[in-house]
C-alpha cells in the first residue's frame, strides 16, 4: 500500500517535472513563446468573439462604406475600416478566425487519423499491401494538393448549409499522405528492432505490439507533423475560399475577405491586406510552434 | 541510363491508373453526371436518353473500361461550356502554363541560390538572421496573398508593371515573383542546412588546405555536392508550384490550364476538370522524371538497379 502510494507520488512528481521543464523551455526560446502567444491569440480571439468583437461581423452600414481605418481618418469606431457593405473589418476578421481554425485542426484530425492508421498497416504488415498503400501514395503525391482539393470541390460542389463538412472531409482526405509516409518510414525503421522481435516472441497481439511498442516511438513527430500541418491546411482554406470553392457566404472567413477585398484594391488597399497579414500570423504561430516542438521532443530531427 | 529511365517510364504507370479511378469514382459520387448534361428543364425520357448514348446505365465496371478506352485515345468528350472536345482546350493553355513555371523557377533560383549560400557562409550574422527570417515569413503567407499585394504595391499604387493579363512580355514578372519566391524559401532553407553539413566535411577542409580561396572552394566543391539535396527537395516543389499556379493565374488573368480548369470546376464542367487534372498529374510525374535524372546526373555516387 505504501509503497504503491510513494510510486504514484514518485509519478506525480516527475510528471510536474517534466511540465516544468517545458515551460522553461519555451521560456528560453523566444521563438517558440513568440509562436505559442500567436497561436493562443488565435484560439482565444476564435472563443470569444462574439465578446470582443466590437460590432456585429454581418452588420451592415450603409452610410460607412469602404471607410479606411479610424486611425488613418476613417470613422472613428471602426478600427480597421469598414468594407464595400459597411461591415466593420476587425470584427470580421475576429470571426473569421473561427472556419480557419477549426477547418485547420479538424482537417488535420482526419489527415492524421487516415494517414497514421495506413502508415502503420502498410510499414508493419508489409508485402502486397505495402505495395498497394504504397502505390496510393504515389498517385497522391502526383496530384497536387490544392488540384485534388479543387477537383473534389469542384465535383462535389459547396454550396448549400453543409459546405464546411465537406471543405474540412476533403482538406482532411488530401492531406493524410504527409502523415503516412512519415508513419510508415517510422515503423520499418523500428519493427525489426530486438524488442519488438521479443514482443512478437512472447506471442503478444500484432495490435497491441503496434500501439505498445511501435507507435509511441514517433508519436513526437507526429505531433510536430500535425502542428507544421493545420498552418498548410489553413493557408488551403483560405485559397479555397479565395476561388469561391470553400465556405461559403455569409460565414465569414479570411479568404472569402481577401476576395472580396479584390475587386475594390485600387481604392480599398485595408480589405486586401489585414485578412492576409491575420492568415500569415496564424499560420507563422503555428509553424515556430511546430519548430519550437521539434526541437523539444525530438532533437533527432533538429535541422 | 537509358534502363533506368524506361524504369522510371513504367513507374509512372500505376499512378495514373490509380487516379482515372479517382477521377472515376469522384465524378459518380457528386450526384447523377446526366444531371449537369441536360437542360434543367429536360423530360424523364430526354434525361434517359442522354444516360444511354454515354452509357451512364452500363454496370459500373464497364463504364470504367469504356471511359478508360476513350481517356487512353485522349477522348474526355467534350466541354459543356465550349461545346468543344475537353483535351485540346486543355493542351491549348498548357504553354502558357509551363511559361509561367519556367520563369517561376528562374526566378526561385536567381532568390534561394544566393540566399541560401550567402546564410550558410555567414551563419550566424544578419545575413543569417535576415535569410531565416524572410524564409519563415515566406512559409507562412499565402501565395496568392503576396501575388494581391504586389498588384495592389507594384502593380496599382506604383504603376511599374500590368498588374494582370498576358499582354506584354513584363506582364509574367509579378506572378513569377508570386510563385518563385513560395517555392524559394524552401529551397534557400534546404541549401542553407545542407551546405552547413558539407562545408564541414574532410575534403572541404583538405581544398582550404591546399591553398585555394575561400570562394573557390565553397562553390566548386561545396556548392555542387549541397545543390544535391536541393535538387531532392526540387521534384516536390515542382507539385508544389504547378498547384499553386492555379491560384496565382486565377489571381494574376493568366489565361492558363489552371485557370481554365478552375473556371471549369465553379461551372461544373466535368470533362474539362477530367482532362486538366490528367494533364496537370503528368507534367508533374515528367518533371519529377527529369528531376531524377537530374539527380543521376549530378550524383555520380547514385547507382540505379
Amino acid at each position: 500500500m505504501s509503497t504503491a502510494n510513494l510510486s504514484s507520488q514518485n509519478a506525480s512528481e516527475v510528471r510536474s517535472g517534466l511540465r516544468l521543464r517545458w515551460v522553461r523551455s519555451l521560456l528560453r526560446s523566444p521563438v517558440g513563446l513568440l509562436g505559442f502567444f500567436l497561436v493562443s491569440g488565435a484560439f482565444l480571439m476564435a472563443i470569444g468573439a462574439d465578446f470582443i468583437a466590437p460590432h456585429d461581423p454581418a452588420e451592415f452600414n450603409f452610410r460607412s462604406r469602404l471607410e479606411a481605418p479610424s486611425w488613418l481618418g476613417g470613422e472613428p469606431g471602426f478600427f480597421l475600416g469598414t468594407d464595400q457593405l459597411g461591415r466593420d473589418l476587425l470584427s470580421r476578421l475576429i470571426h473569421g478566425s473561427r472556419i480557419s481554425l477549426l477547418v485547420g485542426v479538424l482537417g488535420v484530425l482526419i489527415s492524421m487519423l487516415i494517414g497514421v492508421t495506413l502508415g502503420l498497416v502498410s510499414g508493419y504488415v508489409g508485402g502486397f499491401v505495402d505495395s498497394f498503400i504504397s502505390r496510393v501514395i504515389d498517385t497522391f503525391m502526383a496530384i497536387p494538393f490544392i488540384l485534388l482539393a479543387l477537383a473534389v470541390v469542384g465535383v462535389v460542389g459547396t454550396r448549400g448549409g453543409n459546405s464546411l463538412v465537406i471543405l474540412v472531409v476533403v482538406l482532411g482526405l488530401t492531406g493524410w499522405v504527409t502523415f503516412a509516409r512519415v508513419v510508415r518510414g517510422e515503423v520499418l525503421s523500428v519493427k525489426n528492432l530486438e524488442y519488438v522481435e521479443a514482443a512478437n516472441a512472447l506471442g503478444q497481439h500484432n495490435f497491441f505490439i503496434i500501439f505498445r511498442h511501435v507507435l509511441p516511438n514517433f508519436t513526437a513527430s507526429i505531433i510536430v507533423l500535425a502542428t507544421l500541418q493545420i498552418a498548410t491546411v489553413i493557408i488551403a482554406e483560405s485559397s479555397l475560399s479565395f476561388l469561391g470553392l470553400g465556405v461559403q457566404p455569409p460565414t465569414v472567413t479570411w479568404g472569402i475577405m481577401l476576395a472580396d477585398g479584390r475587386d475594390h484594391l485600387a481604392t480599398s488597399w485595408w480589405l486586401s491586406t489585414f485578412p492576409g497579414i491575420a492568415i500569415t500570423l496564424t499560420t507563422l504561430g503555428m509553424i515556430l510552434l511546430g519548430d519550437w516542438l521539434r526541437d523539444v521532443l525530438d532533437p533527432r530531427m533538429k535541422t | 541510363m537509358i534502363r533506368y529511365f524506361l524504369s522510371r517510364l513504367v513507374q509512372m504507370i500505376p499512378p495514373l491508373l490509380g487516379l482515372t479511378v479517382i477521377l472515376f469514382i469522384l465524378i459518380r459520387v457528386g450526384g447523377d453526371p446526366v444531371a449537369h448534361m441536360v437542360e434543367p428543364d429536360a423530360t424523364d425520357e430526354e434525361v434517359q436518353l442522354v444516360r444511354e448514348a454515354y452509357g451512364f446505365d452500363r454496370p459500373f465496371i464497364e463504364q470504367y473500361f469504356t471511359q478508360f478506352g476513350l481517356i487512353i485515345r485522349g477522348d474526355f468528350g467534350d466541354s459543356l461550356r465550349f461545346h468543344e472536345p475537353a483535351m485540346p482546350l486543355v493542351i491549348d493553355r498548357l504553354p502558357a502554363t509551363l511559361e509561367l513555371a519556367l520563369a517561376s523557377i528562374v526566378v526561385a533560383l536567381l532568390i534561394a541560390i544566393p540566399a541560401g549560400i550567402l546564410s550558410a557562409v555567414y551563419q550566424n550574422t544578419w545575413i543569417d538572421f535576415l535569410v531565416t527570417t524572410a524564409s519563415t515569413l515566406g512559409r507562412a503567407m499565402p501565395n496568392f496573398w503576396i501575388g494581391i499585394m504586389l498588384i495592389l504595391i507594384v502593380g496599382v499604387q506604383l504603376r511599374w508593371l500590368p498588374p494582370s493579363g498576358r499582354l506584354e512580355f513584363s506582364s509574367i514578372i509579378l506572378p513569377a515573383v508570386t510563385l518563385g519566391t513560395s517555392i524559394a524559401t524552401t529551397l534557400a532553407r534546404v541549401l542553407r542546412s545542407s551546405l552547413l553539413e558539407v562545408m564541414r566535411r574532410d575534403y572541404m577542409t583538405t581544398a582550404h588546405a591546399k591553398g585555394l580561396k575561400r570562394w573557390t572552394v565553397i562553390i566548386r566543391h561545396g556548392l555542387r555536392n549541397a545543390l544535391i539535396a536541393v535538387v531532392t527537395v526540387f521534384g516536390l516543389q515542382m507539385a508544389w508550384l504547378l498547384g499553386g499556379s492555379v491560384i496565382i493565374e486565377e489571381v494574376f488573368a493568366w489565361p492558363g490550364m489552371g485557370r481554365l480548369l478552375l473556371r471549369s470546376v465553379l461551372l461544373r464542367d466535368l470533362a474539362v476538370v477530367q482532362a486538366g487534372v490528367l494533364v496537370f498529374a503528368l507534367v508533374v510525374m515528367g518533371t519529377n522524371l527529369l528531376v531524377d535524372l537530374l539527380y543521376a546526373y549530378l550524383d555520380p555516387r547514385i547507382r540505379y538497379s
